[in-house]
């Protein structure tokens, strides 16, 4: 720090530094483009190992061996859902109950905000049903779940299925050590979610649901079943949880490892792990399934039942069957084998998973890139922001220079009404982002030929639009003309803020974070009034969260072999934003508030900028 | 003030009716086997066979015994008329020394077996020692014969009036199971009641604890100053005695505990006959740690010796509460032999043994329409358990006929109907830790009264170690969405590193109702060293006692249409009104704010090099005052500089 301390070579430093910023800007956004596209590749990345010596080195035996009396209990309860229309309550208890589980129920009830188009739902009311294994000679004290939702149609019957012969199975046996709890959830995640909430006693999201009778004790570990067929060809692992928030690895790395035992097909991301790292496909093949991941995390919605037990400090997983048209085919016995070897082992656990990452990003089931690799790529772009701000601050501190065109460089130090207003204008601009979609919904229906849903949507992209003439009411509101130094505090204020914003959330969603700075970053440095105003109001446009969004749907899509013509995509977008607000309202996830009070209006500051007078 | 006083004599008059109740329980329990009481003295001449060193040479009798009945009811004669002599020889064997002490102590043991409602089995074994001796007396007690020394000598050396000790693996489920016999926490716990004669408590207990670590092979020497209180409303003692000053009452429990076979052996070892003979032959481990709750417990107590309650003596009471599962065991078969549970069959009682009976609860199966049991024994006998009129059919081992032409009894039971549904007991309870994050966290506790009309008060008690700090005016207690006051309130704070937090309330429950009592907390960092060697695990925070007067489903009896005399149901209460109850919750595990231990390596490094780099830089550049020096002088100015010093000319 001598370098710093000495006054002549800190001024040589910072003299460098502001003379070769561009220069180092542009290097350090590459190279962080360029960290993060090298992390897919293969030998940059670790391969995954089982940390928990509890589930390492103890070996079980599978022996589950009733997979067809689970299907015909499948069928069964198929029947009895159309018949009933819905939950098969009552059935559900006594089938429970007669494979001798303490059974209960709980009932909820939810008033959307507005209606949900995609799920059709406005007013769900359910039931969830769950049976609990007491562990014979344990105090109540330790539990695992295992659940299945109760999905419209025909979906999941076979995953209730499994998951009524796995109690059944279960249940004779001695070695247990830790509760388990079997649930069929109703209404997916809304179910889900008032289990969990009645489970801990707890509300966060002002759902009505009735108290639970049972419990057993604090949970340790969960996986939710998804299984539509009798056969599978496959089963793919969803992590991505509520927030971005992942379980720990080692329950990945529990899967994979009863995979290769079993010989089943193991997918993540849809997506099997390949060999061939060397050659460009398979390059491209990881590269695919870590942006799948990066996008999935980033969107900070539950991409499973299991993303909700994630708040709890449960680790959990989803477990989905895949039926495609390859040949060979894995029975419902082999699941179930699959399914009892992991709970086998969870059961060995003597403390909680917390011996591998809880922070990492996967380009195949058998790779992973833990934090330590990852945030670099972060970092460098984060630093392009503090460079940026170096250089403005110098600039602002440094004496005014007697320029050759006879400017009058003002020393006067610009109004803090001058960097204050903007500021508040643009966050109030968010807070009515966030809050008027909702609020005004009726009022958007009663005059608009629009539905409640398309009404928020379209409520919330006209503020989003209204914001970008902002800068024409903060010039109302100054007083005078913004000057030179004005506009450079106000991005030196900006960039920090953006830098700040950005750390924070890497901090807990690096997906998000990081698909933020690439597009934010750039915006940020290079913006100030002196650019060619509207090829910079297009590139700002383009760049920002809204377009953002929109890009990575289509991305996302691309990328899942499932390609959208514009019109398609566009409607997603649509539906992806009400499924943002929803997500926010009913589950808590924070990407929308995130976005809309912090992100946006920190954009709009750049926006000022561009348009400083 | 009035309401106050009102208050504590309210308290009062519940805790002596405790005590009450308890003590005619007992007298009721001893009255009902006097029967067919035997005394040692013809025992121990049974016992010749078994002793490697018998006291008298009566193996050939003993030998015939076992083997012809005539001789049995001979034996039966005699002893009656021996038991004449022994009641007369009372008063001057007191101050006899204990050279021959045939009379002065007496073993019973008795299984009883229980069909659940769920289609398990509970067997609850009790192994009762009654000596009529003084171990706090002038006399030194040094002659031992049913009586374990081992036991014997710990409560003459601390001075112990009372001692509690259970070790408990899983947990009882009411819901299912109904009322256990004898209620226990899992894990361990231990309770003891000194002699007022006791000076330093705390310091005796702690050598109590260590002593009966060894004893037992547990781990109760982690019982300390965290985990110990002074209950000063639940526990009473319940042996005779009339002692309300709860400083020598001493409560801990390690809900950690497990309980294994080398647990279960030193127990075995306090019965006179081992597992050699009698109902102890069934305890065998690979069985009894095959089941879904598993207790034992040893209680010692101070008792009436005659019915005017002149003399005490001392009951070692040892039971062992085993629940088997239907589902686990396997085969298939809806059907419980003694066979199939302990994987032996009792061929004899133990030779020491006064009475020696195997009992089947068939309350629930007045016609055989449950289950069906074999053999059929012609004896019947009524007891009210728990409040509940019961019917046993019972055996008799000390009778040959009841080994029948086999020689060995093995109880089948096989059920018939398949009903699982869930009993709705008049109380259980529920206990969570509820919210989420490890900061902090809300411990709730629910008490279900499902009593139709009737309201009863239960004494709360609970322990939290000082780990999770209490906040005590988030105490709240509601009942059908009212605010539930506790008359009687006694909270002791807990203190850092020392002492547990203690609250216990006393509180009515309404009919019908739940009662839900929460508190918050915070959960503490602790020291680095404090952590157990597996953190994540969590810290275990013992169970709730729930002491309860319920009122008993006798009483509950109000069918109008039942045959009976008239005088004798016009009011609804009757003698055995209510009954002492008490209920465990479940223990609680919580997650401590834990640091990552996996890797102080890196932790140390990355705090070092950031304190070092930044905050050392970060202080450097804040602190110092920055001054801008002379450029230093060119090499020719220096030299100059150097010729001009030493001409004493002033430098450039």
């Amino acid at each position: 720090m001598g370098l710093l301390s000495d006054p002549n070579r800190r001024r040589a430093l910072i003299g460098m530094l502001t003379r070769l910023n561009a220069p180092i800007c542009l290097i350090c956004y590459m190279a962080g483009v360029a960290w993060f596209m090298g992390l897919a590749f293969e030998p940059f990345t670790l391969r995954t190992y089982m940390s928990e010596n509890a589930m390492g080195s103890t070996m079980v035996e599978e022996r589950f061996p009733s997979g067809e009396r689970a299907l015909a209990t499948g069928r069964e309860f198929a029947a009895h859902k159309k018949k009933n229309g819905g939950m098969p309550v009552d059935w559900l208890v006594r089938t429970m109950q007669s494979r001798g589980l303490e059974v209960f129920t709980q009932h909820f009830s939810r008033k959307l905000p507005f209606p949900d188009e995609d799920k059709e739902r406005y007013m769900v009311k359910g039931t969830n049903v769950y049976g609990i294994l007491r562990a014979p000679r344990a105090p109540r004290t330790e539990a695992l779940v295992l659940s299945a939702p109760c999905s419209p149609g025909n979906d999941n019957n076979q995953a209730v299925g499994l998951l009524l012969g796995l109690a059944q199975y279960f249940r004779s046996q001695i070695y247990w050590a830790k509760d388990i709890i079997f649930l069929v959830n109703e209404h997916d995640l809304i179910g889900m979610q008032a289990w969990l909430e009645g489970y801990h006693h707890t509300n966060t999201t002002g759902m009505d649901w009735s108290p639970l009778q049972g419990r057993g004790g604090s949970i340790q570990a969960a996986l939710s079943l998804e299984l539509s067929s009798d056969v599978v060809t496959s089963l793919d692992l969803v992590l991505e949880g509520l927030n971005g928030q992942l379980p720990n690895l080692d329950l990945a790395n529990l899967f994979y490892a009863f995979c290769q035992k079993i010989g089943v097909l193991c997918t993540i991301q849809g997506k099997l792990p390949r060999n061939d790292w060397d050659t460009t496909s398979g390059y491209s093949h990881a590269v695919q399934t870590m942006m799948l991941m990066v996008l999935k995390q980033a969107s900070g919605r539950p991409w499973g039942d299991h993303g909700l037990f994630l708040r709890y400090h449960i680790e959990a997983a989803s477990i989905k069957g895949v039926n495609s048209f390859r040949q060979y085919k894995t029975d419902a016995t082999t699941v179930g084998r699959l399914m009892e070897g992991m709970y086998r082992k969870l059961n060995n656990l003597l403390e909680r998973l917390h011996q591998s990452y809880f922070f990492y990003l996967m380009p195949s089931l058998t790779r992973f890139v833990s934090i330590g690799y990852y945030m670099p790529a972060f970092g460098l772009l984060a630093v392009i922001l503090l460079l940026r701000a170096l250089d403005l601050w110098v600039q602002l501190s440094s004496p005014p220079t007697k320029t050759e065109e006879g400017g009058i460089e003002v020393p006067s130090s610009p109004g803090v009404l001058s960097i204050l207003t903007p500021l508040v204008i643009s966050h109030l601009t968010g807070v009515a982002l966030y809050t008027l979609p909702i609020l005004s919904q009726e009022l958007a229906v009663e005059h608009f030929p629009v539905s409640e849903t398309e009404a928020v949507v379209l409520t919330a992209i006209a503020i989003y639009t209204a914001g970008l003439a902002l800068p024409h009411n903060t010039h109302r509101l100054l007083s005078g003309e913004g000057t030179e130094q004005g506009w450079k505090v106000l991005k030196l204020v900006a960039v920090l803020y953006l830098a700040v914003l950005l750390g924070c959330t890497a901090l807990i969603n690096f997906s998000l974070g990081f698909i933020l700075a690439l597009t934010l970053v750039p915006l940020a440095a290079f913006i100030t009034p002196h650019v060619p105003k509207a090829l910079s109001a297009f590139v700002m446009v383009v760049l920002s969260p809204g377009f953002t969004l929109l890009f990575a749907v289509f991305f996302f899509q691309e990328l899942q072999e499932t390609p959208v013509s514009v019109q398609e995509g566009w409607m997603l977008f649509l539906s992806v934003i009400s499924q943002g607000i929803l997500d926010h309202a009913l589950y808590g996830s924070l990407v929308y508030p995130l976005v809309a009070l912090l992100v946006y209006p920190c954009w709009l500051l750049f926006w000022n900028i561009l348009f400083w007078k | 003030m009035a309401a106050y006083r009102c208050k504590c004599l309210g308290l009062w008059f519940f805790l002596y009716t405790l005590l009450v109740v308890d003590i005619d329980a007992d007298v009721l329990h001893t009255a009902q086997v006097t029967d067919t009481e035997y005394t040692g003295a013809d025992a121990e001449t049974v016992l010749a066979s078994d002793l490697p060193n018998p006291p008298q040479d009566t193996g050939e009798q003993t030998a015939e015994q076992t083997t012809e009945g005539q001789q049995d009811r001979q034996w039966e004669a005699t002893e009656v008329q021996e038991e004449h002599g022994h009641d007369a020889s009372d008063h001057h064997q007191a101050v006899d020394p204990p050279s021959f002490p045939p009379a002065k102590d007496d073993f019973k043991e008795e299984l009883v077996i229980r069909p659940l409602h769920s289609g398990d089995i509970y067997a609850s074994f009790q192994f009762r020692t009654v000596w009529d001796t003084d171990f706090m007396g002038e006399q030194k007690v040094s002659h031992y014969r049913l009586f374990p020394k081992s036991l014997g000598q710990v409560i003459t050396k601390f001075s112990v009036r009372e001692l509690h000790i259970s070790f408990t693996q899983g947990y009882w489920r009411t819901m299912q199971w109904g009322q256990p016999y004898l209620p226990s926490p899992p894990g361990a716990e231990l309770w003891v009641w000194f002699q007022d004669t006791v000076t330093d408590v705390d310091g005796t207990w702690k050598e109590l604890t260590n002593v009966l670590s060894g004893i037992f092979c547990a781990s109760l020497n982690f019982i300390d100053s965290t985990n110990t209180v002074q209950p000063s409303a639940s526990f009473k003692p319940l042996g005779i005695g009339n002692v309300t000053d709860h400083s020598f009452l001493r409560y801990a429990t390690l809900p950690r505990e497990i309980v294994c076979t080398e647990n279960l052996t030193p127990w075995k070892k306090l019965l006179p006959c081992g597992s050699k003979a009698g109902l102890s032959v069934l305890l065998k481990s690979e069985k009894l740690f095959h089941s879904t709750f598993h207790s034992q417990a040893v209680h010692v107590r101070p008792v009436c010796q005659d019915p005017q309650c002149r003399t005490t003596s001392m009951e070692l009471r040892q039971t062992l509460n085993v629940v088997l599962d239907l589902h686990t065991s396997g085969q298939g078969k809806r059907e419980w032999s003694l066979f199939k549970m302990f994987s032996r069959t009792l061929t004899e009682a133990c030779p020491l043994a006064s009475s020696s009976k195997v009992y089947v609860d068939i309350t629930d199966n007045p016609q055989g329409e449950q289950f069906e049991l074999s053999p059929a024994t012609p004896l019947l006998t009524q007891a009210v358990v728990l409040g509940d009129r019961r019917t046993y059919s019972v055996y008799d081992l000390t009778q040959q006929a009841t080994f029948g032409p086999s020689r060995s009894l093995n109880t089948l039971l096989r059920w018939k109907s398949t009903d699982g549904d869930m009993l709705r007991p008049l109380l259980h309870s529920e206990r969570y830790v509820a919210g989420y994050g490890l900061q902090a966290g809300e411990i709730h506790t629910l008490m279900y009264n499902n009593h139709p009309y009737r309201a009863f008060p239960v004494l709360l008690l609970s322990t939290v170690p000082w780990y999770l700090r209490l906040y005590i005016h988030t105490l709240s207690v509601t009942s059908k969405g009212k605010d539930n006051t506790p008359s009687y309130i006694h909270y002791q704070p807990s203190k850092d590193r020392e002492r547990p937090h203690l609250l216990e309330m006393l509180l009515q429950l309404p009919p019908n109702s739940v009662t839900e009592v929460t508190v918050e907390f915070e959960r503490a960092l602790l020291k680095w060293t404090e952590y157990t060697p597996d953190p994540n695990h969590g810290f275990y925070v013992g169970s709730s006692v729930i002491s309860a007067l319920v009122p008993s489903v006798v009483a509950m009896d109000t069918d109008n249409t039942l045959e009976r005399p008239l005088f004798s149901s016009f009011f609804p209460c009757k003698e055995e009104a209510s009954y002492f109850m008490r209920i465990y919750t479940e223990p609680l595990l919580v997650n401590l704010p834990t640091p990552d231990f996996s890797m102080p390596y890196n932790v140390i490094c990355l705090t070092c090099t950031v304190v070092a780099v930044g905050y050392g830089s970060l202080y450097n550049l804040l602190t110092r005052t920055f001054q801008v020096d002379e450029p230093s002088p060119g090499l020719a100015k220096r030299i100059a500089n150097v010729v001009r010093r030493m001409r004493g000319v002033p430098p450039l």
